[in-house]
């Protein structure tokens, strides 16, 4: 990507923001019903998106070769049993990442 | 409006976003030294800091800006991933109206943490509404702007190899997804989007799995809520 490139994806990436943000207020200015389908994704949608987010993390893990994403299992094993046990976002982050880091350069 | 307002406004408002400091100075250096060290200049973490303030998006943005150029995917990601903001809209409707020349910035710096104070804070007798919330929502975005600043000016002078730091957009989204399935009453949603995701990678290959991956899970949900007349999705 050329550094003009970069920037207009700085750009719209900024702007499809501001689109999600301000769109409700711009759709909805009186105390319009907001229509149930639209309800019913607000409720569902961001759970498959986590879902989707995490995948797209681990889309250049490789089973056949390398390392056979042995070091991502473990990491995010440790990330979820961190979390079931103390619930801090910030710990569990961290702690993943420290053992990941420790995986891939020590051990993987 | 007085300054001792003004200034009443400001005290009631930062105790509020104090657990709010702590995560977004770290998760914001983290970001930007994730940036740097993938080869990003310091000016992209700190303009996105700035004009994005979307935490989750910003981590994307960062593999985006690294691989090839292709607008429709930048644009569709961006808005999968924030299409959350659509809904704390619809929640601030009310209580955003009436308050001006705030009204503007409130809307642009609504990301999770600050929609989530302003919607639920208990504001104290005689502070000003509108002043409480665009403090808690400026007050959330210097964190992130100052984490983010850190990170991605210290990010050239760390000196211990940093390979695998990548893994720290991994682990927030994959806590993010476990908070969310600990909360849910149905796992449908969380289990499609994991496995539509993961079955596109397999069939359609790095670089195009997410752009059939978005509209085949949006039209699986509306398929679904169809069925169920729009009823179910509540958090237990």
């Amino acid at each position: 990507m050329t550094l003009t490139q970069q920037i207009v994806t700085v750009a719209i990436i900024a702007l499809g923001t501001m689109l999600t943000r301000f769109l409700p207020f711009l759709l909805f200015p009186a105390n319009k019903q907001t229509p149930r389908p639209i309800q019913y994704l607000g409720r569902v949608l961001p759970a498959a998106v986590f879902g989707l987010l995490v995948i797209y993390c681990l889309k250049n893990v490789s089973l056949l070769g390398g390392s056979h994403g042995l070091p991502e299992l473990i990491a995010i094993a440790a990330v979820v049993s961190l979390h079931l046990w103390k619930r801090q976002m910030l710990l569990s982050v961290a702690g993943g990442t420290v053992l990941y880091m420790v995986l891939v350069q020590l051990i993987f | 409006m007085t300054q001792n307002k003004t200034i009443a406004a400001l005290k009631a408002a930062f105790p509020k976003t104090v657990p709010i400091l702590a995560g977004f100075l770290f998760l914001g250096m983290t970001y930007g030294i994730y940036a740097r060290v993938s080869g990003l200049s310091p000016w992209f973490p700190i303009a996105m800091s700035v004009l994005v303030f979307a935490g989750s998006m910003e981590f994307v943005a960062v593999e985006l800006l690294l691989g090839a150029f292709h607008p429709l995917l930048a644009l569709g990601m961006t808005l999968m991933i924030n299409a959350r903001h659509l809904f704390y809209g619809l929640s601030m409707l009310d209580k955003y109206r009436g308050t001006g020349w705030r009204k503007l910035y409130l809307i642009f710096g609504m990301c999770d943490e600050s929609f989530s104070v302003n919607c639920s804070a208990v504001i104290p007798e005689g502070i000003d509404r509108h002043h409480f919330m665009f403090f808690v929502t400026l007050l959330n975005q210097c964190y992130w702007i100052t984490g983010a600043t850190l990170g991605a000016l210290l990010g050239s002078l760390v000196t211990f190899s940093t390979e695998g730091i990548d893994f720290v957009m991994t682990a927030m989204f994959a806590v993010i997804f476990l908070e969310g399935w600990l909360k849910e009453s149905s796992h449908t949603s969380s289990l499609l989007g994991l496995g539509v995701t993961l079955l596109c990678r397999v069939l359609f290959g790095v670089d195009a799995f997410l752009l059939v991956a978005m509209p085949v899970i949006l039209i699986l949900l509306l398929l679904r809520g169809y069925r169920d007349n729009w009823q179910g999705g509540e958090a237990v």
